[in-house]
């Protein structure tokens, strides 16, 4: 691919891009002038759909789909929560959109709500992020007092009062029906489905939930048009994607790129990743943020069917989970040959045991189990049949649960026992080289042991 | 018990935030201001003691047990005095693989502490904490806003030292 297309971050780079006068000589604010003072809510709906575009938060799910299902009973108010609780280990995209250019984000929202009917929006961002609220906080105080938020925006009549809203360090809260009750001041217990947000979210009013990123490509589509997004990326996997991109690669960072980029591209174009660091080789990928399958070097590179991978929803699923993962939310984990899968599994393992809500027993007892496993053969204490009591309790949680979060435990120890089984089995077979008892990252985990 | 409201009580200056708070939900639905509120506690006091949860509760004209349960399930809330610094330090997988286990090992042996213990003359806590959301510039940890990025055990010595003077 040649010149590579910025959609959200193409201004991020100029000095000042945080504050609002900044943003409007870079184009800011044009969209919504566009949207609010020369169309109807049902024509900017009808351009979201036009676009394609796919919900960034992770499933991807039609974003303009997701709007049409909104219900919109008379007399009751309809809500849009943006979800900025990013909490998925590798992901930290929206961290870097939000910090960087907060008017983008902001924009979106009037956009969105302006299209959804919503007179109250919310934009949840998880609490450890105080510094990016203050950012956020101080960008709407300016768009309020340029005219772009409160009552009658720029004389059209519309009224929207936007808030920022902390979280207090729970990943459960990303999950959208956790992240409403979180939003009504209750513990993330994810709600059962149906009823869906669309017709009973926030305070049982309809409700959609957005991705920080899938909210901010609707400046871009309102200024160019959905025909014209469309046009960009893949197939169905339109548009651009923001990657976060963490571990063993020369450049990691977040990168605005085109779906359908070849993924060896990525990885190796000085461009992007500028390559494995120096000296070592690519063993595997976590391509999609932690939840999704683990694949070694030579899957992600190429599909079973030898085709070259490219980073688009279809493609990184060719092969289902067989030999295939997940675009998810974009988090590009590279690790190198001196990586422990075991061990990088047990703390992925770790962090679902700690995130489970709780709620039911597949995921609380399940998620407990594989990580005292998992603890068990990264020191060398495993035996032969853990390897299968892995994948036993990996698929009992499976499909049994109230929200994906069991999914999200399972898969990824299930796809690298998949991918990396020798290396489980090397463990069992050679206890006295396993990791040397004392080396124990921390404590909490030998009492979950004993 | 009068003593007890007194020594939790916000600072004039956050009582008014906490109006401003209530403000920004829909009439009756006060109880979304709890978890800001209890931001503005601890920041206040360092730490959420059951007291203050009491007074929150107050404040925001809920049960008292609808705030234990909310600050129980939250990790960000201290439920225990901690020190003036409490360094929160990231545990999770992509940290790691920058080199993140090492590094946490030379602060726990620098400040002479394990995961969970304060320092004898009360200036550092350690926590460890799950993804921070800032994986590709990690190894990471925070002390309250503040993301300290790019660790290695020379720049951990440099905070330190700076913190403790
Ligand atoms: C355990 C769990 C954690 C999640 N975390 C996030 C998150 O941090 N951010 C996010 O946008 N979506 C997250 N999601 C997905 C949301 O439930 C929801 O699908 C998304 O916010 C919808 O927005 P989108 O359609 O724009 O992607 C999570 C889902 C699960 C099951
Ligand atoms: S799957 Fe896990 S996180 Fe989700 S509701 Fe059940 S216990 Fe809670
Ligand atoms: S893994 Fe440490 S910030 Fe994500």
């Amino acid at each position: 691919m040649a010149e590579s297309i910025k959609i959200l971050t193409e201004h991020f780079h100029q000095e000042g891009i945080e504050k609002l006068d900044v943003y409007k000589k870079h184009g800011g604010y044009a969209g919504l002038e566009k949207a609010l003072k020369t169309m109807s809510p049902e024509q900017v709906v009808e351009e979201v759909k036009t676009s394609g575009v796919r919900g960034r938060g992770g499933a991807g799910f039609p974003m303009g789909m997701k709007w049409g299902f909104l219900a919109k009973p008379e007399g009751v108010p309809r809500y849009l929560v943006c979800n900025g609780d990013e909490s998925e280990p590798g992901t930290f995209k929206d961290h870097y959109l939000m910090m960087k250019c907060p008017h983008l984000l902001i924009e979106g929202m009037i956009i969105s709500s302006f299209a959804l009917g919503a007179n109250t929006s919310f934009i949840y961002v998880r609490g450890e992020l105080m510094y990016v609220i203050n950012i956020l906080e101080k960008a709407i105080a300016e768009a309020k007092a340029a005219g772009y938020l409160g009552k009658n925006i720029l004389g059209t009549g519309f009224d929207l009062e936007l808030v920022v809203q902390p979280g207090g360090g729970a990943y459960i809260c990303g999950e959208e029906t956790a992240l409403l009750e979180s939003l009504e001041g209750k513990r993330g217990n994810p709600r059962n489905k149906p009823p869906f947000p669309a017709v009973k979210g926030l305070y049982q009013c309809p409700t959609v939930v957005n991705n920080v990123e899938s909210i901010a490509t609707t400046p871009w589509i309102m200024l160019n048009g959905g025909e014209a997004y469309s046009k960009i990326g893949i197939g169905r996997s339109t548009g651009t994607k923001l990657i976060s991109a963490s571990g063993h690669v020369k450049n990691p960072g977040v990168y605005e790129i085109e779906l359908g980029l070849p993924v060896e591209e990525f990885i190796y174009s000085d461009q992007y990743l500028g390559g494995i660091r120096e000296g070592h080789d690519l063993k595997a990928v976590v391509a999609g943020g932690s939840s999704v399958p683990i694949l070694p070097k030579h899957l992600i590179l190429k599909t079973a069917a030898g085709e070259p991978r490219l980073m688009s929803y279809e493609s990184l699923s060719e092969g289902g989970f067989a030999s295939g993962t997940m675009l998810g939310s974009g988090g590009f984990i590279a690790m190198d040959e001196t990586t422990c899968i075991v061990r990088n599994t047990w703390n992925f393992a770790r962090f679902y045991r700690h995130e489970s809500c709780g709620q039911c027993s597949p995921c609380r007892e399940g998620t407990g189990w594989m990580e005292k496993v998992l603890y068990r053969l990264e020191h060398g204490k495993g035996n032969e049949r853990d390897i299968d009591l892995l994948v036993d309790v990996a698929k009992k949680i499976e499909g049994n649960t109230i929200c994906p979060l069991g999914d999200a435990a399972a898969w990824p120890v299930a796809s690298a026992i998949r991918h990396f089984r020798e290396e489980f089995e090397w463990h069992v077979r050679h206890p006295e080289l396993a990791i040397a008892p004392g080396a124990v990252f921390n404590k909490e985990t030998e009492a979950v042991l004993n | 018990m009068h003593n007890m409201t007194a020594t939790v009580a916000f600072t004039p200056e956050r009582l008014e935030k906490v109006k401003e708070i209530i403000g920004r939900y829909p009439e009756g639905k006060q109880k979304s201001a709890l978890l800001p509120v209890l931001h503005l506690a601890q920041e206040q006091h360092g730490w959420v003691s059951s007291e203050t949860m009491d007074y929150v509760a107050e404040l925001l004209n809920i049960q008292p047990v609808e705030v234990y349960e909310v600050a129980t399930f939250y990790t960000m809330f201290h439920l225990e005095p901690v020190g003036k610094h409490v360094i929160e330090y990231c545990r999770t997988g992509p940290c790691c693989t920058m080199g993140g286990e090492e590094v946490y090992a030379h602060l726990r042996e620098r400040l002479g502490i394990e995961t969970g213990e304060t320092t004898a003359d009360g200036k550092f806590t350690i926590k460890e904490v799950e993804c921070l959301a800032a994986c590709g510039w990690g190894p990471c940890f925070q002390i309250r806003e503040k993301y300290y990025m790019h660790l290695t055990n020379q720049k951990v010595d440099e905070i330190i030292d700076e913190l403790s003077k």
